[in-house]
């Protein structure tokens, strides 16, 4: 196949304006797969990713479109995923292609995260074509939404196609703009092996599957590759291309096609997205541009309910690990929580997504402590450490200064919650660094905040102050001096290492009376009073007391239903076994997330 | 060969009105019908298998409220029993009545009968609670029936209280029990109301509607009718219950030391040795094959019959003997129970004497904290 008959191309959308439907129906319309192979959604196959309604891991689907013209031609879909968690991923993923769909909703309009996906494709100089969607809505305002695009991003909307991917409705306009607005690839066949890697995959019968965009040269069966960043090197097996949710495999890859290879890879680690593939005997000159090593953002202890699966928890990490490189972990111990993980993410979602694979896949019943971000610490001795975990804080007479991560965010919000949103971010420490209009009634917030304040829950509470309507976009900065102090927590005047966190200084009281009061709720009434108190450098600060059990007691008569009479006290005893012992007292697991949900009656 | 001791509990599972607490089995019903619940008990009875091996100790007829029913129905049961077991001589037979519902001539056929304990669920002598808690009866009705009964020869008398009543005072309960130790009956029981899903209590709890004493108003009340009972002459030896001496609920005692029963009609509850069996709790599908459909039939592994052994027993004042528990299980109470009772001695709740483990009063207080620990 020619060049000029291949089309490679993205679909970028805010979440939910309907990426995937779309996507389905392009797959659909072209006719790949029968009605009957379809699945409701085919780039979302993972069960966890269908419920979120979102994508996790970058795919791409090769399909055939006979054009009106009467040409052939191939499309290469590739996915992206739609959360600033995984904005690397994103942006390797966009450096595959060669355009893009930028679908918007006809009611809500554009959104923070569409302006950040639109921003990022046009830094990959993509060419961005837009499609206005779910035109079928009572409240669709097609034209409205045109002119917005115009005006905001500044790309020509007036003649996007209308259409509702949900309903089929304007699909075949869509893929005659694919063939006449996305331009074709124009690398050189000839030329050494130039490969990008968007993704990849571990199978445990092929080993890892690189997913690539080949830029220049050819890869085949057999050849000698090398991955550029990794240095690895490995000998091709196979080469082939996407069908709908299986690999078809062709004799080789050429300059502008976008497919994958196996070559007996056994470590994830060795395929990093962004890397470039060569051939090990015909090297290319330099590297493709833009690849950098994917960091942890949130650290969390990820510790299992029942201590004695601590085996089973180190194995099912690491088979995630076999297809998520983007997840780090290693051991830790924690005189309250035993033997587990500090594990690493990209985000708040990525971590959420983890955990409950975790749960769900390995049916493993876990306590998380809360997430924190990486630390910055400058000690007195001139040396410098990252801190992922609270508590290994020096002592502060040996740290000099500490260092807390900022992004700049992007929140997009109607006039009419803007005192409600300035307000949040003034709470969360946030520093103002642009106000745009993009219409009378809505307004793009720029702000630089410390990435601490935001991880918890700041979705929600902007969210909930918004009422839905705000949207929120972010990307990382640097690192900043703070004022930082480790706030700890003791239970009946015990010492828990694993409710500890970093907290912003002039924040310490309020956090700590807050925690004590939500501890407060988790635990348990005993038989004994139980204090609870947060302390910041050995001071107490705040103080909560969980008072004793005075009276429990069956004092009915069921006769000889002793099985009720059991039932009752067995009902208590699992209660107790739900729990972590600190000391003497029963801690329930959920009450290490406590720091999560401080803001939550608010 | 000397026979063993069985208890028998029989349930009459009608009322005239269902109690906006009550979720055990009853309901309403017309003479005929009682009739023919009669006949299902008597089939049952009748059916039962091993009886020859018993020597009846204790006779129970609970409800549901059997001294609505007509009392020649009670006495035909008794007799079916006595057809089918030996009785010993001295075999305590009690049954349950409800102020309101006695009929005439009622008490002369159930002394001849060979009833001689009578249980009557007063719950509160406060009108506006007994109102609250869906009773049919005033306490002046209460107060009727208990002169009737003691007037008719009957020498051993339960009184039923309930506490934690919506809305109900230390204060108020107090005048209830000292109305009810006027009369001067021979034991009283005292039982907290429990909220029971699936009853009217239940869903006005769960609107937030039900004004319940807390917790400290509910120990204050707790203290004072142990006080106040006392100073009456009565014993507490059980968690809710006090008698005068000799006057114990040997029934009760039994389901207590984990001894043998044999329990008849729907959801009635059945132990004999290890072999724990529950008779279905639908009217309906008893009455199709009485004794026949089970809600439970099973047998107790070693360790749950100990487990229940403690569970029970420490219910009770005089607590458990470690020489019953070696004689019924061939092993000392520590060696099983070792770590619990260490923990419990320690922390001042459970006390060693005399060869018996039980509760102190702070230890009753929070017993299904302490006895849910016995459990595996």
């Amino acid at each position: 196949m020619q060049q000029d008959h291949i089309r490679n191309f993205c679909i970028i959308a805010h979440i939910d304006h309907g990426k995937s439907t779309l996507a389905d129906r392009i797959i659909e319309k072209t006719g790949l797969l029968t009605e009957r192979e379809m699945q409701e959604q085919v780039l979302d196959n993972m069960d966890l990713e269908r419920e979120r309604g979102i994508t996790i891991k970058s795919q791409a689907v090769r399909t055939v479109y006979h054009a009106k013209n009467g040409e052939e031609y191939i499309f290469n879909l590739i996915d992206t995923p739609g959360h600033v968690d995984f904005n690397y991923e994103v942006s390797r993923a966009l450096a595959a292609c060669d355009g893009a769909i930028l679908v918007v909703d006809s009611a809500q309009g554009i959104e923070a995260q569409t302006l950040a996906n639109v921003y990022l494709a046009l830094d990959h100089e993509l060419d961005v074509f837009p499609v206005i969607n779910k035109i079928d809505l009572p409240s669709a305002e097609p034209d409205r939404v045109a002119q917005e695009i115009e005006d905001v991003i500044g790309i020509e909307a007036m003649d996007a196609p209308r259409i509702s991917a949900k309903n089929g409705i304007g699909i075949e306009d869509v893929l005659e703009d694919i063939v006449t607005k996305v331009p074709a690839p124009t690398g050189d066949s000839s030329a050494p092996l130039k490969a990008l890697i968007f993704d990849s995959l571990y199978d445990p019968y092929r080993g890892v599957i690189v997913f690539m965009r080949v830029m220049d040269g050819t890869v085949k069966k057999g050849d000698k590759i090398r991955f550029m960043a990794t240095g690895c090197e490995d000998e091709v097996v196979e080469v082939g291309y996407f069908g709908a949710g299986r690999f078809i495999p062709c004799d080789c890859l050429e300059a502008g096609m976008v497919g994958y290879l196996t070559a007996s890879i056994k470590d994830l680690k060795e395929t990093r997205v962004g890397d470039t593939v060569t051939n090990a005997v015909n090297p290319c000159a330099e590297a493709l541009p833009g690849y950098r090593k994917v960091n942890s953002m949130v650290y969390c202890g990820i510790y299992p309910a029942d201590s004695a699966r601590y085996p089973d928890l180190r194995d099912a990490l690491e088979k995630l690990q076999l297809n998520d490189a983007s997840l780090t972990f290693e051991p830790e111990t924690s005189a309250a929580l035993g033997f587990g993980f500090r594990c690493g993410f990209l985000g708040l979602l990525h971590l959420d997504i983890i955990q409950e694979r975790l749960e769900r896949e390995y049916d493993l019943d876990l306590v998380t402590t809360a997430p924190g971000v990486v630390y910055k610490v400058f000690k007195t001795d001139g040396t410098e450490m990252d801190l992922t975990n609270p508590a290994n804080l020096p002592d502060p007479s040996e740290i000099e200064h500490m260092e807390e991560p900022i992004v700049s965010a992007e929140i997009m919000v109607n006039t009419e919650y803007l005192g409600a949103i300035i307000g949040l971010c003034q709470e969360r420490r946030g520093i103002q660094t642009g106000m745009d209009y993009i219409e009378t009634t809505r307004v793009l917030l720029k702000y630089d905040l410390p990435l601490n304040e935001i991880i918890y829950d700041f979705f929600d509470a902007l969210k909930s102050r918004s009422r839905g309507y705000a949207s929120f976009d972010y990307e990382m900065k640097g690192y900043q001096t703070s004022q930082l102090v480790k706030l700890d927590i003791l239970i009946n005047k015990e010492y828990v290492d694993a409710l500890s966190f970093i907290v912003f200084k002039d924040s310490a009281y309020e956090r700590g009376r807050k925690m004590c009061e939500k501890l407060k709720d988790e635990i348990p009434r005993h038989l004994f009073e139980i204090p609870i108190q947060a302390a910041v450098s050995g001071k107490v600060i705040a103080r909560e007391t969980v008072r004793a059990v005075r009276k429990d007691v069956l004092a009915k008569c069921y006769g000889g239903d002793i099985s009720r009479k059991k039932k009752l006290l067995e009902k208590q005893k699992e209660g107790k076994k739900k729990m972590r012992s600190i000391g003497t007292v029963e801690v329930p697991k959920e009450a290490f997330l406590s720091v999560l949900k401080l803001d939550s009656d608010n | 060969m000397s026979k063993s001791p069985l208890s028998i509990y029989v349930h009459i599972p009608f009322c005239v009105k269902k109690c906006s607490y009550c979720d055990f089995m009853s309901f309403a019903s017309t003479p005929e019908e009682m009739e023919r619940y009669r006949d299902a008990l008597l089939r049952e009875i009748s059916e039962a298998e091993g009886s020859a091996q018993y020597e009846v100790q204790t006779v129970y007829i609970g409800g549901g409220t059997p001294s609505w029913v007509s009392p020649c129905l009670l006495a035909e049961i008794l007799d079916a029993l006595r057809i089918k077991y030996e009785f010993a001589p001295d075999a305590e037979i009690s049954m349950e009545m409800n102020p309101g519902t006695l009929k005439d001539g009622a008490l002369e056929i159930y002394r001849s009968a060979g009833i001689n304990r009578i249980s009557i669920g007063c719950q509160s002598l406060d009108d506006e609670e007994l109102k609250v808690l869906g009773r049919i009866h005033t306490s002046e009705e209460f107060m009727t029936t208990f002169k009737a009964v003691r007037d008719a020869g009957f020498d051993n008398i339960n009184v039923d209280l309930m506490s934690s009543i919506p809305g109900q005072t230390a204060e108020k309960f107090r005048r209830s029990l000292e109305g009810v130790l006027e009369l001067s009956p021979e034991h009283i029981s005292v039982y907290s109301l429990i909220i029971e899903p699936g009853t009217p209590f239940y869903t006005l709890y769960e609107k937030g509607e039900l004004d319940l004493p807390s917790e400290d108003m509910v120990l204050e009340t707790d203290r004072m009718v142990r006080r106040v009972v006392a100073e009456k002459g009565y014993k507490r030896y059980e968690i809710s219950n006090y008698a005068r001496e000799g006057y114990e609920c040997r029934h009760n005692l039994v389901y207590w030391q984990h001894g043998d029963y044999r329990g008849f009609g729907p959801g009635a509850a059945s132990l004999m040795g290890r072999h724990r069996f529950t008779n279905t709790r639908d009217y309906v599908e008893y009455m199709k094959a009485p004794g026949g459909e089970k809600e439970e039939d099973f047998t107790l592994t070693l360790r749950e019959a100990m487990e229940e052994f403690m569970f029970l027993g420490l219910r009770t004042c005089a607590g458990v003997s470690e020489e019953k528990f070696r004689l019924k299980f061939g092993k000392e109470i520590t060696e099983e129970f070792g770590d619990v009772i260490k923990d419990q001695v320690n922390k001042g709740l459970l006390v060693h004497e005399n060869s018996h483990f039980y509760y102190t009063e702070a230890g009753m207080d929070v017993s299904n904290v302490l006895m849910s620990e016995f459990l595996e």
